[in-house]
């Protein structure tokens, strides 16, 4: 009896609680969950935390070691009326729109001569993506050479071969110093678009450029209707990532010229920087730093809308 | 009186005398039964000024990484030497020059980190609340070693409270760099004192295919001196002692754009773009004639160009319409934060390093780079030992501080690090704008800081989003 009395209530008992763990983790909603939450606490600590406390930083006048009143919008109407923000405006985007075109137009050039076979094949796309990998800091001195108006190679080498008689100012002239930035970042950012867009030509089917030769198809045909409709989703992720990138640069600006001449090539990076730390105006630089988000979000929304559609 | 009149430029300020006696109340309170510092120093001292250092104290150390290699050496030889005789420990970290505001600044915001940093400029007036009381080390100092050069008493001392909020460790400054050669050839014996005499031998060398070359970009150094220096030589200024009613858009500061239109016709192309060390390199190389920087050119020139070191030669920042010096140098000072557990310690550490045993050989080691901040330390044989290290004895002396003639602060940070001045003269010489119009564009930048914007914000807050919040 006092066994089966046991038996009776145990049986009550166990398979409850079994039930219940088991239960749970059978869930896949729940076992989902659990998988995630420490990812999305690391998301949330490290990436939504000072996202947030940036935007508040920017509604108050927090100077270093101060800790700042809530003033609205007192800093974005001052930066909206700040000459120097609108420079800054102009060539933030200027140097994102120029650099970004001219990286697309030679990247992609670069992935469809490097997707016909020839010697060193391997060789040769390892070398093109030399630029990506060098720290940016790195290439950054490199220009800061370049560009020297007195010790420039590039200006020993026209020099030498006569096509000029004399130094240029690469930096010294607000313009030279725009085009000069716009070169390097370019420079640098060409392996990302030729390495992503070779990924994409690779994986197109040899047959459908066959089938349009056969259709008498030229080689300017097949490019129009054949590469760029199969790459194009490709096309529109890597320039939205060379956007954000590009938009939200610093240390190249910062290393070769830190905004000048007479902040002609301040970035909304570089003067927020500025601002912030060296000025100690912290709500200031926050709230420039500010102005580079609604660019940032369109973007994700576009990569968003082509990684939907590629699904 | 001097230095009574030194400190006319900053409305609040005080005279030594006042100081002194602070100090002395200060450094009774703190006297207490502890290691005399004296024992440590070799002279002997009208006070002695004592701290017990906390047993098994921990210093964590921010200072700005070496400009010559035995900086460090002697530095950290002397931190050993305390610490053999403390029994406590010191952590020092040694960084870029430039990346100390931005590091100390967070140790104040997040009110952790280091204990003493050795900072810049306004550093210890961003965040003056943060900061231990140093008053009685300063005027122990001031009484010991023949007292404070003038510019000190404004880096040091807190309008507000009349205390010191840190002690001034010195100045990496800066004189013209010349060829001796090239200014004879150029007409010259000696190098003027006088800025029309400086703008004519500029142009002097121009003709004879010898140009100068002034840092003109964002050189956090040598930008910011240069151009502030010309500036305040023309009797230009941004703010009045007041530190409110801006100024810079008026007749001196035109005249000193014009005149530097002159100067910038005398100069190598690139300028604009010139960063602290393009000075150097251009002149090494040969390129340039003559040119604003510390002595790092010479110490350079001493070990892989003997010829140009031999050629070379150093002068003081002629004086121009101002009619006495008014030169801008980099500016060191040491503070203690409040944070700081040990701050026996702290202080202990400090008074030990700006004594004579430990000080003197650590600004003979950096052989001239380093002017240092009391009186008595400029008869160390360094200044005379080579003619070439003189001028740079004296920078400390001519100079006055950023922000003049208002006080040291936020907003003269803030338009400092703005390059407000140097973009100014950027805009004259490179960007083609008028004087007039460069000095209006230039007021209204630090407008921004000396004119903040908070006060605007309530008469917005009254009409605006508190009923919208609570929909």
């Amino acid at each position: 009896m006092r066994i089966s009395e046991n038996i009776a209530i145990q049986p009550g008992k166990r398979p409850g609680r079994r039930w219940r763990w088991s239960g749970l983790l059978e869930d896949r909603t729940v076992m989902g969950m659990a998988f995630v939450a420490p990812a999305v606490g690391l998301l949330l600590l490290f990436l939504a935390y000072p996202l947030i406390l940036g935007i508040w930083l920017g509604f108050t006048d927090t100077v270093v070691g101060g800790t700042g009143e809530f003033i609205g919008l007192a800093n974005y109407i001052s930066l909206l009326n700040d000459a120097l923000f609108w420079k800054v405006t102009y060539y933030t985007f200027l140097y994102t729109g120029a650099a970004v075109f001219f990286k697309l137009l030679l990247g992609f050039a670069l992935a469809i001569v490097l997707n016909r076979e020839f010697r060193a094949k391997g060789f040769v796309r390892a070398i093109v993506l030399l630029p990506w990998i060098i720290p940016t800091v790195l290439s950054a001195i490199c220009f800061w050479w370049l560009y020297d108006t007195t010790f420039s190679g590039i200006t020993w080498v026209l020099m030498k071969i006569g096509l000029i008689g004399h130094k240029i100012d690469y930096l010294g002239d607000p313009s030279n110093a725009r085009i000069a930035l716009i070169v390097a970042n370019v420079w640098r950012g060409i392996p990302f678009f030729t390495i992503g867009l070779l990924a994409g030509l690779q994986t197109i089917n040899p047959s459908l450029y066959e089938a349009a030769s056969i259709d008498g198809a030229g080689g300017w045909h097949r490019f129009r209707h054949v590469t760029l409709p199969l790459i194009s989703p490709l096309l529109a992720v890597v320039t939205t990532f060379s956007t954000i990138w590009t938009f939200a640069d610093f240390q190249l600006i910062w290393v070769i010229t830190k905004g000048g001449p007479a902040n002609a090539t301040h970035l909304y990076g570089t003067l927020s920087f500025q601002r912030a730390i060296p000025g100690g105006q912290f709500g200031e630089g926050a709230a420039i730093s500010a102005f580079i988000l609604p660019v940032l979000m369109i973007s994700v929304w576009v990569c968003y809308k082509y990684m939907r559609r590629e699904e | 009186m001097e230095e009574k009149k030194f400190l006319e430029g900053g409305g609040e300020g005080i005279s030594r005398r006042d100081f002194i006696k602070t100090g002395l109340a200060g450094a009774a309170a703190v006297g207490l039964a502890g290691m005399p510092l004296d024992a440590l120093a070799q002279k002997a001292k009208p006070e002695a000024l004592e701290f017990k250092p906390e047993k098994g104290a921990v210093l964590r150390v921010l200072r700005w990484s070496v400009f010559v290699k035995s900086d460090q050496e002697f530095w950290d030889k002397n931190t050993k030497k305390w610490e053999e005789a403390t029994g406590c420990k010191v952590i020092t970290e040694y960084i870029s020059w430039e990346d100390v505001r931005s590091k100390a600044a967070m140790t104040a915001s997040v009110g952790a980190g280091h204990d003493i940093v050795l900072g810049w400029h306004d550093d210890p007036h961003l965040y003056p609340d943060k900061l231990v009381d140093v008053t009685d080390l300063a005027t122990y100092l001031d009484k010991k070693y023949g007292g404070w050069e003038p510019v000190c008493l404004k880096y040091g001392i807190h309008p507000r409270t009349n205390r010191w909020i840190c002690l001034p460790v010195g100045a990496p400054s800066m004189c013209m760099n010349y060829r001796i050669s090239w200014m004879k050839e150029a007409g010259y014996e000696k190098f003027p004192d006088k800025i029309p005499e400086f703008i004519k031998l500029s142009k002097a060398l121009k003709a004879k295919g010898r140009p100068t070359g002034h840092a003109m970009g964002k050189a956090v150094g040598d930008g910011n001196n240069t151009w502030h220096w010309w500036l305040w030589s023309f009797g230009g200024k941004v703010v009045e002692s007041d530190g409110a009613t801006l100024c810079l858009n008026k007749q001196e500061t035109w005249d000193a754009l014009e005149a530097s239109k002159e100067l910038y016709d005398t100069m190598i192309p690139g300028v604009a773009s010139w960063l602290d060390p393009h000075n150097n390199k251009a002149f090494l190389a040969g390129e340039i004639s003559l040119t604003g920087n510390g002595i790092s050119i010479y110490y350079a020139a001493k070990e892989k160009f003997p010829d140009i070191a031999a050629d070379m030669d150093h002068a003081n920042m002629p004086v121009g319409p101002f009619g006495k010096p008014a030169e801008l140098h980099l500016f060191n000072e040491a503070f203690i934060f409040r944070h700081c557990r040990v701050q026996q310690a702290a202080k202990h550490y400090l008074l030990y390093m700006f004594e004579e045993p430990q000080y003197g050989p650590w600004i003979e080691a950096m052989r001239g780079y380093v002017t240092p901040s009391l009186k008595d330390y400029k008869k160390l044989p360094v200044w005379t030992a080579d003619p070439k290290h003189t001028p740079f004895r004296d920078t400390i002396g001519r100079m006055l501080w950023t922000g003049y003639a208002g006080p040291v602060g936020t907003p003269s940070a803030a338009t400092m690090a703005e390059y407000v001045i140097v973009d100014m003269f950027n805009d004259v010489c490179v960007g083609g704008k008028s004087p007039k119009a460069a000095a209006a564009a230039a007021q209204d930048r630090a407008a921004r800081y000396y004119k903040p914007r908070a006060p605007k914000a309530p008469a917005k807050a009254k009409e605006e989003p508190k009923p919208k919040e609570k929909k």
